[in-house]
């Protein structure tokens, strides 16, 4: 939030700054009136004691200032700068909200337990890496398959949670190229750590590239092994779960491998995405990510390596 | 509170000799108060001291287990990818700290400080419902150990301690930890609502003749500002928390939108009850800072009238603030402006009590002592939480920031500074009052000062890693986040933390057998509990005073010899459990009331609770229905009439 990369976020981290300062002078202020009162704590009496015993040392006379003291600084002060700060941050609030000057792109994220499902007009279907055309607003329709999740972006947008029977938006904005980290913020459930996504933001030009090669179906096996691994695909149990389209496999549960080999990460931020982790996730997965949807496999460890090298070839 | 009324009290002076006097009037309370001892006095009391003490002790305990919690959550956190825990047992261990910190803890020890000097300092010889007292601390401990026998198999609560919707319901954690939580909460709910009620009563109806409104010590205007949030916050938790054993057990869909409910129920009922709850636990704290300063800096509170105002204020505007809990969930931006605006304005009661406190230190002379320590150590911790508090009534920020370390942060500064640094300081401000010994003045420093830098190690530095985007509740993160030096502060700070809460831990154990005597009034206070001895008799007060001041132990030297003699208004009322009972406004006197002896119905009806609760959660219907009996027959023996001297 303290690095934004995009209008929203400057706006935000404005808003930041504003109440971070308020709230330096406000504990200054605290602080140093202790000083105050700690550094005279020696001083004589101002007045003489009240009525009573005449060796007290018990200040019973009415301090003067005391109630206009607190009224003028506990109200009226107080008061004025949470009136400004309120206004200031209505004018943010009223910002973030203002709609985008033309017709943005649109695309539909889809939260798992514990993984983003990332749909594209045109068909292209993701998984936890969100691509967005730099400089131009994206707007996000934001859904959940089961519990509540949080979609949050730091670098670039506000948290927007995704709740069950809810369509909540959000518009999404890079203002240079980059990778921006996001992760699920609301608690749901026991991989709630591991529940990462990226946004890449691309120049337009090769977004539109990298949206026309996600919309097209799997690429074919280019070697014996590969092929070797995409029968074995279709025919275990990894069909039932996942899709890789242009192939018979076609589960929904799971996120859409059509384009696996193009991600950063596997298993919504456990772990890179190469030959050595991709084994050890379809072997067991919930060695890495314990209570994820994914079983152990029944395949043998030479099935594996055949799969392993069908899914690496998915560019 | 049903007693026999005499009509106003009159007592005229009895012998003339100042010590024949006195000495009788002890023989005859002595007799008429005493519970005797054994396992029946132990079980069947209703002196609101031992019950007060026993609502410290039990909340120190979980205090502790909530610790080692925070502790156990913090090593698994010191470092990247560690495997300290895993995930299942970390997702319990930082639900049970927050339901632990929050209602095993916070609420039971200031409770148990209301308990103890509420009556005390308004004249009081006991609270004005003592066997529903006795009920609420047994509710506590049954609710309490229900709770934790969680852990016997595994399955403590796991879903936070805001236990969101539907990941808390049966579709999602079908396993009994859920249950477990819901029910806990039921209990708790009954206690507390219980012992709410009997602070109402006791200081609208119980105060010493003279302690008008304004003269009400502030630390019981917490007490009442408190209670009056808990009957009105409680029934929206407890309401909550049945429909989704409903949805959980029956198949209800309260909160199931495929079946027409909505998840966001959940979240309106909790966050009505959360938010005030954060009040709750922060107004008895503010009241002990308004209680210890005055004492500390040998002269009256700046500002009575205006932190009176701002403590029941807050109490109001705390029921408006709620949704900004939820500003994230989807609501239309009209609504969060109006949340945003009340949020903004629940500081300025706050505000208006710390410049009180402030103006009080600068025209007083602080006694830099141990009590003083911790209450400036509260001041300024609570205002960084609440300076961010502010901070997250701004819409966009909030959104941005909300979920995130940061909101951590926030909540232990708030929290932490307003109920365990007050509560410290309580327990060396008035420690002497209930041991009758002095606590070492050396030990409570270092345990300030470790406790003051721990905590500020430990949670300062998650602002930070909120701001760089790390979420709450996650039990683990990668080494490449640049979190990790953060991180790792923050352990070694919670761990000196907790060095410093050992070290009045054991100041507190030594001082019972090696504390200087306290004397009556050690620190010479201003109000009624330093009129009687250390620790009080059964009977509190030879004399019930008349109050004559706001400040009575300062105005009224007649007090100091700890029984105001019955020509000055004090009134001995012997003859049976008696005190006095006075109009609300300007108390004065109406009735003498009879209050009841100790009895073993309000343990018995726990145990009955308990079984009932247990059957719920093991849906062993026949076990439920049997304790359902049970706990006809307890409130029958409870209500049984006997005589002249029933009660409630």
């Amino acid at each position: 939030m303290l690095d934004p990369s995009s209008g929203a976020g400057r706006r935000v981290a404005g808003l930041w700054w504003m109440l971070f300062w308020i709230s330096v002078v406000a504990v200054a202020v605290v602080v140093g009136l202790i000083a105050v009162a700690i550094v005279r704590r020696h001083r004589r009496p101002e007045a003489t004691a009240g009525e009573g015993e005449g060796d007290d040392d018990i200040d019973r006379s009415p301090v003067a200032w005391g109630d206009r003291f607190v009224v003028l600084s506990g109200i009226v002060v107080t008061g004025v700068v949470l009136a400004v700060s309120f206004v200031v941050s209505l004018f943010v609030l009223n910002d973030l909200a203002a709609p985008a000057e033309r017709q943005p792109l649109k695309i539909e994220v889809v939260a798992h337990t514990w993984w983003w499902e990332v749909r594209y007009p045109g068909g292209a279907v993701t998984a936890n890496e969100i691509h967005i055309p730099v400089g131009e607003p994206v707007e996000v329709r934001l859904r959940t398959a089961d519990v509540i999740h949080s979609f949050w972006v730091p670098e670039l947008q506000v948290k927007q949670d995704l709740v069950p029977g809810m369509d909540n938006h959000l518009s999404l904005e890079a203002d240079h190229a980059g990778r921006f980290r996001g992760q699920c913020a609301e608690y749901c459930g026991l991989q709630h750590a591991h529940m990462v996504f990226f946004v890449r933001a691309q120049p337009p030009a090769e977004f539109q590239d990298w949206l026309a090669d996600q919309g097209r179906p799997a690429a074919d096996p280019t070697s014996a092994l590969a092929q070797q691994g995409r029968t074995t695909f279709e025919g275990s149990s990894c069909a039932g779960c996942h899709t890789i389209r242009g192939t018979t496999a076609d589960g929904v549960l799971g996120p859409d491998l059509t384009h696996l080999a193009g991600r950063e990460t596997i298993g919504a931020g456990v772990d890179r995405l190469d030959p050595d982790t991709l084994a050890r996730w379809i072997a067991n997965a919930q060695d890495d990510k314990p209570g994820a949807s994914m079983p152990p496999t029944e395949l043998t460890p030479a099935q594996v390596d055949a799969v392993v090298a069908y899914l690496l070839g998915l560019e | 509170m049903t007693g026999i009324q005499t009509g106003i009290a009159t007592v005229t002076a009895p012998a003339p000799d100042e010590i024949e006097w006195r000495g009788e009037v002890v023989r005859q309370l002595d007799a008429d108060w005493s519970e005797g001892g054994g396992i029946g006095s132990w079980i069947g009391t209703v002196d609101h001291k031992r019950i007060g003490l026993r609502y410290l002790y039990t909340g120190l305990v979980f205090f502790a287990a909530g610790g080692i919690e925070s502790l156990l959550i913090r090593l698994q956190l010191a470092g990247p990818d560690l495997h300290v825990v895993g995930p299942e047992a970390y997702d319990q261990l930082f639900s049970m700290h927050g339901v632990t910190m929050m209602f095993l803890f916070a609420m039971p020890v200031l409770s148990g400080f209301g308990n103890y000097f509420v009556p005390l300092m308004i004249g009081a010889r006991d609270m004005a419902f003592p066997r529903l007292n006795a009920f609420g601390y047994w509710m506590l401990l049954g609710a309490g150990l229900f709770l934790y026998s969680s852990f016997l198999f595994g399955k403590a609560p796991d879903n936070g301690w805001f236990n969101y919707v539907p990941l808390g319901d049966s579709r999602f954690t079908p396993g009994i930890n859920i249950d477990y939580y819901l029910i806990g909460l039921i209990l708790l709910g009954i206690s507390s609502t219980g012992g709410a009620i009997n602070f109402i009563v006791t200081i609208l109806k119980l105060r010493a003749p003279g302690m008008t409104l304004n003269r009400i010590p502030i630390f019981v205007w917490g007490e009442l500002a408190m209670s009056l949030q808990i009957v009105f916050a409680l029934p929206a938790l407890t309401l909550a928390s049945v429909l989704l054993m409903l949805d959980r057990t029956f198949g209800f869909h309260f909160y199931d939108e495929a079946g027409g409910g909505d998840p966001l129920l959940w979240q309106h009922l909790f966050w009505v009850f959360g938010h005030p709850e954060v009040y709750i636990v922060a107004l008895p704290g503010f009241g002990i800072a308004s209680a210890i300063i005055p004492t500390w800096v040998r002269r009256p509170i700046v500002g009575y009238t205006y932190i009176v105002i701002g403590e029941l204020s807050v109490a109001l505007i705390g029921f408006g603030v709620w949704v900004h809990h939820m500003f994230a969930v989807g609501l239309p931006n009209m609504t969060l402006s109006f949340i945003s605006l009340a949020s903004f304005m629940v500081a300025i009661p706050s505000a208006i009590q710390v410049f009180a406190w402030l103006a009080t230190l600068v025209a007083g002379r602080p006694v830099l002592k141990t009590p003083l320590l911790f209450v400036l150590g509260f001041i300024v911790i609570f205002v960084i939480g609440g300076v961010t508090g502010v901070m997250f009534a701004a819409v966009p920020f909030d959104q941005a920031t909300t979920d995130s370390y940061f909101v951590v942060a926030h909540l232990h500064y708030v929290l932490v500074g307003s109920a365990v640094f007050p509560i410290f300081g309580a327990l060396y401000h008035w420690g002497p009052k209930v041991t009758g010994h002095l606590l070492d003045e050396r030990l409570g420093k270092w345990s300030f000062w470790l406790m003051f830098a721990g905590f500020n190690l430990a949670f300062f530095p998650q602002h930070l890693l909120g701001l760089y985007g790390m979420p709450r509740r996650v039990y683990t993160y990668d080494a490449d986040l640049g979190w990790s030096a953060y991180n790792l502060a923050s352990t070694i700070g919670a761990f000196i933390l907790g060095v410093g809460i050992l070290v009045t831990a054991y100041n507190w154990v030594r001082s019972r057998r090696r504390g200087d005597p306290a004397g009556n009034d050690p620190w010479r206070g201003e109000t009624l509990e330093w009129y009687t001895t250390s620790p009080p008799a059964p009977y509190n007060f030879v004399t019930v005073p008349t109050v004559r001041s706001r400040e009575p132990m300062w105005d009224q030297p007649e007090l100091a010899g700890g029984a105001q003699h019955p020509d000055a208004g004090g009134r001995p009322l012997t003859g049976g459990h008696l005190t006095l009972s006075t109009s609300p406004l300007d108390a004065r006197p109406q009735a003498v009331v009879h209050m009841p002896h100790s009895t073993p119905w309000p343990f018995f009806l726990t145990l009955a609770l308990l079984l009932v609760a247990v059957g719920v959660l093991l849906n062993a219907w026949p076990v439920a229905i049997v304790g359902v009996v049970a706990s006809g027959a307890g409130l029958a023996g409870w209500y049984w009439p006997r005589g002249q001297t029933q009660e409630t």
